[in-house]
């Protein structure tokens, strides 16, 4: 690892950022089905199991988000820097919807808890819906650009006023947002589905992953379409200039057989998939091909956004200002530094996927939740 | 970098912060503290076969459980708002500080994150065994966190294992290690998890004192009392050993939070530890005015204290303002002197790099490299910036050792009394046990205002003023979200206090 050179390292730790951004993206199953929560069950009992089966994931979500931060800090700092202070109010509004989520599971049917099981039932909702979509929005500006400038210190300077409210309203976003919003919902009901035994809910989570699955077929056209057709903000390798080409991103999907079309292919197939096992064949394992084929496509739309020469930040108002994996890196020593610490990312996985199978080996039922005392404490 | 600095805004973005940290250290400390403490109940139930540890452990558990969400929701906001706050910080030491938070996410969240479910779910799942693993696994993963958070802290104490970039405009990291073992972040990781300990150790006092007075769950309050007070004994010691060294590195690397902290005006050989005071808040660098209204002075031994030399010099706030050739202080005038020079070369460095005069740029960086050591300063106005507010840092400082001295005794009279048996009788005593965890509260966050503020005005010592490292945002915006950070947190503080008094009310399940 000590010999990789900087632009292999910069590579490298793009792909590292992605993997993470899209394992977040896989585990916003739980998202999901707190958007699930208000609807979905019809008595306590089934919104009990929902909330205790959700409940024991939700902080792997979390903190999964919190290393993408980390992660995007030490090794593309400018892109933190530009990022957060830039659309200070996306990401603001996201971290507030993050807040009320952390509370939630735990204070909710505790005595004595000031607002009510309704309000922390609804702040799960609310970060279910708001908060992806908000994430949507933001990773949709990787395509459509900010209004930013950076001076010869590299300090940034914002010329929008909105501070990042602005993202919110670019249709392009605004889909990428509501297309996550419902993925997160057919992968949390595929998750409810293989998670609770009891059959009334195993008939309904099928049911609502394909419904979701529908709902989100729009969206997900509607950005792809965007997608290939519209500008990309394209860098020369040699004079580092920015430019804007018509076609960019699919000339991008095209040069990565494999990552780019290949994973965006596979992985819409392999989500469908998962959600007709569930759907058709009664199948419980449907969150398994539908997770996989979630981080695969994330994967892609990373690497179409950063990789080939393209500025995975781009500024609309000064295209010489737009953030690439080049100039946002951090340097060639701590980028390796931080490949050393990356070997962690394998072990963690295996102890995460470790206690993952052995809390989950006996599924939930509600038998599990209506013994007073049980460890079902939610 | 400097031409519109907004004042105002820049006070809101450190209100903002000082809000979200110091509450965010509501909930850090008692989660450090008693993740540990459940690891001995637990590992006491496991070795013993005796039911009533693992119901103690139970107890401890679930209100260990409501704070810890809460530590969680105030901790998120942490990570991300260097960026939304603080760019221009962000981008140019995101190199060296972005690298500890992004180990702490792997190596201690996670850790945290995944046992703490097998913690709470785990009871019938999984082995007895793996069980307890997993408890250990949690009080360790915690205090990781507070392990790298505190390398990232240290480092911006004192700055060091980097270089200057001048075309990037940024600090680069040259050593790791250096930044790992930097003897600031050491001490500040052991005296900080140690005063965690003591925290949680006072939290169980004040719980068991109400159930003793109470009468209620007296057999599980004494055994809870006779771990927690032993635990919270041997953390004094820590605390008051790693306290003693972290006034020490201070002394060597941020002799001016020293000087605030002892309210020390004029530097002196043979220097006196003030040990009680009231100071004159009016004055300020330069004037005359008495430094005190009143004051008690133990002799010689700050100088002990800062320099581990009885007749040593120890500079005061007049000496780093302006000098002191006699002990070889150099003033900070001289130094903002230079750091504009610095800034200057570095400013034909690059217009002379951009029009391609490669002689010119060679000569700027060697002028540069000559001067940049202070480059820091020259985004300073005057001599007098350097100096923090005094009186705060004073009296955090003092609060903190004053009650640092008294928890010991606290901890050792709980042990005396139930080693004699008489704790019970003890009505005066555990009356003012109940009230215990609220003073470890005020010396741990007063704690925190003496290393934040005692820094100011930098948010990295001697090289990023806090006015350069802000975000370029407008007042109204910070303002609005320092309001709903205020009452988002504080109705969830609420909540939480009522969930914890109500559960604490309940007790134990099956007593
Ligand atoms: C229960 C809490 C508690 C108690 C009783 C003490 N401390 Fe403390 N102290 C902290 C909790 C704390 C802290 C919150 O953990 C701090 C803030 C930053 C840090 O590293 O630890 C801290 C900082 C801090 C600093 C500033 C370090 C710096 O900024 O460089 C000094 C000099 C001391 N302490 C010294 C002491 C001494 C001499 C004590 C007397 C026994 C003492 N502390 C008791
Ligand atoms: C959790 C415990 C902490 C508390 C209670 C705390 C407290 C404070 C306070 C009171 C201030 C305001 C000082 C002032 O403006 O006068 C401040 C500022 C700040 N602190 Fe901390 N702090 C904590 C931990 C940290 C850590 C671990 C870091 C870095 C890793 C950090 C970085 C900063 C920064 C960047 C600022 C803003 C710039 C400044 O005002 O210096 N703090 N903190
Ligand atoms: C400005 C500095 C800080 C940042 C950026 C920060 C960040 C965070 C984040 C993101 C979380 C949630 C982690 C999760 O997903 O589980 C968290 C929780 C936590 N943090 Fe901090 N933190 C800071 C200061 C501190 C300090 C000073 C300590 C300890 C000395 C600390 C110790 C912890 C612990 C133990 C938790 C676990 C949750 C709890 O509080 O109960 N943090 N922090």
């Amino acid at each position: 690892m000590g010999s990789l050179d900087l632009s292999q390292l910069q590579h490298l730790w793009w792909l590292l950022v992605s993997v993470v951004g899209a394992l977040f993206i896989f585990l916003t199953f739980v998202q999901g089905g707190q958007g699930l929560l208000l609807t979905m069950p019809e008595d306590e009992t089934e919104k009990t199991l929902i909330v205790n089966s959700l409940g024991k994931k939700w902080e792997l979500t979390f903190t999964t988000l919190v290393l993408f931060g980390g992660a995007f800090f030490a090794a593309f700092p400018l892109f933190y820097a530009t990022s957060f202070g830039g659309a200070y109010w996306v990401w603001m509004l996201i971290l507030f919807t993050f807040v009320l989520q952390a509370v939630s599971y735990e204070y909710r049917r505790k005595q004595d808890n000031l607002l009510g099981e309704r309000t922390y039932e609804l702040f799960l909702f609310i970060n279910g819906t708001v908060g992806v979509l908000l994430i949507g929005a933001a990773v949709g500006t990787f395509f459509t650009g900010s209004n930013f400038t950076l001076d010869a210190y590299n300090s940034v300077t914002w010329h929008n006023p909105g501070r990042g409210i602005e993202a919110a309203f670019s249709l392009f976003n605004l889909s990428f947002g509501v297309f996550l919003v419902f993925l997160a919902r057919v992968l949390g009901a595929l998750y409810l589905n293989n998670n609770i035994d009891h059959a009334p809910l195993v008939e309904k989570t099928a049911q609502a992953a394909y419904k979701n699955l529908l709902y989100a077929l729009p969206f997900l056209l509607y950005v792809l379409l965007r997608l290939v057709t519209m500008k990309g903000y394209a860098v020369d390798p040699v004079t580092a200039q920015v430019s804007l080409v018509k076609g960019k991103y699919l000339a991008n999907l095209l040069a990565m057989p494999v990552n780019g079309l290949g994973f965006l292919l596979i992985g819409l197939v392999l989500v469908v998939l998962g959600v007709a096992l569930a759907r058709f064949k009664g199948s419980r394992q449907g969150i398994w091909p539908a997770g996989l084929g979630t981080v695969l496509v994330v994967l892609a739309v990373f690497a179409i956004a950063g990789y080939n020469n393209t500025a995975f930040y781009p500024s609309k108002i000064d295209l010489q200002s737009s953030l690439t994996i080049v100039n946002a890196s951090s340097s060639h020593y701590t980028l390796t530094a931080m490949s050393y610490i990356a070997l962690a990312i394998p072990v963690v996985l295996v102890y995460v996927a470790y206690v993952w199978r052995l809390l989950d080996a006996r599924k939930l039922t509600a038998a599990d939740v209506l013994v007073k005392g049980s460890d079902e404490k939610y | 970098m400097l031409e519109h600095l907004d004042i105002s805004q820049l006070s809101w973005a450190r209100g903002q912060f000082a809000l979200t940290a110091m509450y965010h250290w509501i909930f850090v400390p008692l989660t450090l503290g008693l993740s540990f403490l459940l690891a001995f109940f637990e590992t006491l139930y496991v070795r013993t076969g005796n039911e009533q540890w693992k119901t103690i452990t139970k107890f401890w558990m679930k209100l260990f459980g409501i704070n810890f969400a809460i530590g969680v929701a105030t901790g998120i906001i942490m990570e991300f708002e260097f960026g939304t706050n603080w760019s221009n910080y962000s981008w140019m030491v995101g190199d060296i500080f972005g690298a500890p938070l992004a180990a702490e996410g792997l190596f201690a969240f996670f850790l945290e994150t995944t046992f703490f479910a097998v913690m709470f779910f785990g009871w019938n799942r999984v082995s007895k065994g793996f069980h307890l693993l997993s408890t250990w696994l949690v009080a360790i993963g915690s205090n990781l966190s507070a392990l790298w958070i505190l390398v990232a802290n240290g480092w911006m104490q004192h700055p060091v294992g980097m270089v200057f970039n001048p075309d990037k405009a940024r600090f680069e990291m040259e050593n790791f290690w250096d930044v790992l073992l930097s003897p600031v972040a050491v001490s500040h990781f052991v005296h900080t998890t140690s005063s965690a300990f003591l925290l949680a150790a006072l939290f169980v006092v004040t719980v068991c004192s109400w159930y003793l007075l109470k009468g209620r769950h007296v057999v599980m309050a004494k055994k809870s009392l006779a771990v927690a007070a032993t635990f919270g004994l041997i953390a004094s010691a820590f605390v008051g050993f790693t306290g003693d060294e972290s006034a020490y590195t201070a002394a060597q690397v941020q002799p001016m939070k020293l000087a605030a902290m002892e309210g020390l005006w004029d530097g002196e050989v043979n220097a006196d530890l003030v040990a009680v005071g009231i100071v004159n808040p009016g004055k300020k660098p330069g004037d005359n005015m008495d430094p005190f209204q009143l004051d008690i002075k133990l002799p010689y031994l700050l100088s002990l204290l800062a320099n581990r030399e009885f007749n040593s010099f120890v500079p005061g706030v007049n000496d780093l303002v302006y000098g002191n050739a006699e002990h070889g202080v150099v003033g900070a005038g001289e130094k903002i002197a230079q750091g504009k020079q610095a800034i200057a070369f570095l400013a034909a460095y690059k217009q002379a790099k951009d029009a391609g005069n490669t002689e010119a740029a060679q000569l700027a960086l060697q002028q540069f490299d000559q001067v940049k050591e202070h480059i820091g300063y020259g985004y300073l106005t005057k001599a007098e910036d350097i100096v923090p507010p005094v009186p705060l840092v004073f009296y955090s400082f003092h609060v903190m050792v004053a009650l640092g001295t008294l928890f010991p005794l606290v901890f050792a009279a709980v042990l005396f009394f139930l080693y004699k048996g008489t704790l019970q009788q003890q009505k005066w005593f555990l009356r003012a046990g109940v009230l215990s965890v609220f003073f470890g509260y005020m010396a741990s966050q007063a704690g925190w205002i003496v290393a934040e503020v005692g820094r100011q005005p930098w948010a990295i010592q001697g090289l990023l003023p806090v006015g350069v490292a802000r975000t370029q945002l407008t007042t109204t915006t910070v303002q609005m979200t320092f309001f709903m950070f205020l009452i988002i947190f504080t109705t969830l503080l609420i909540a939480e206090v009522r969930i914890m008094t109500r559960q604490i009310q309940n007790g134990p399940e099956g007593e």
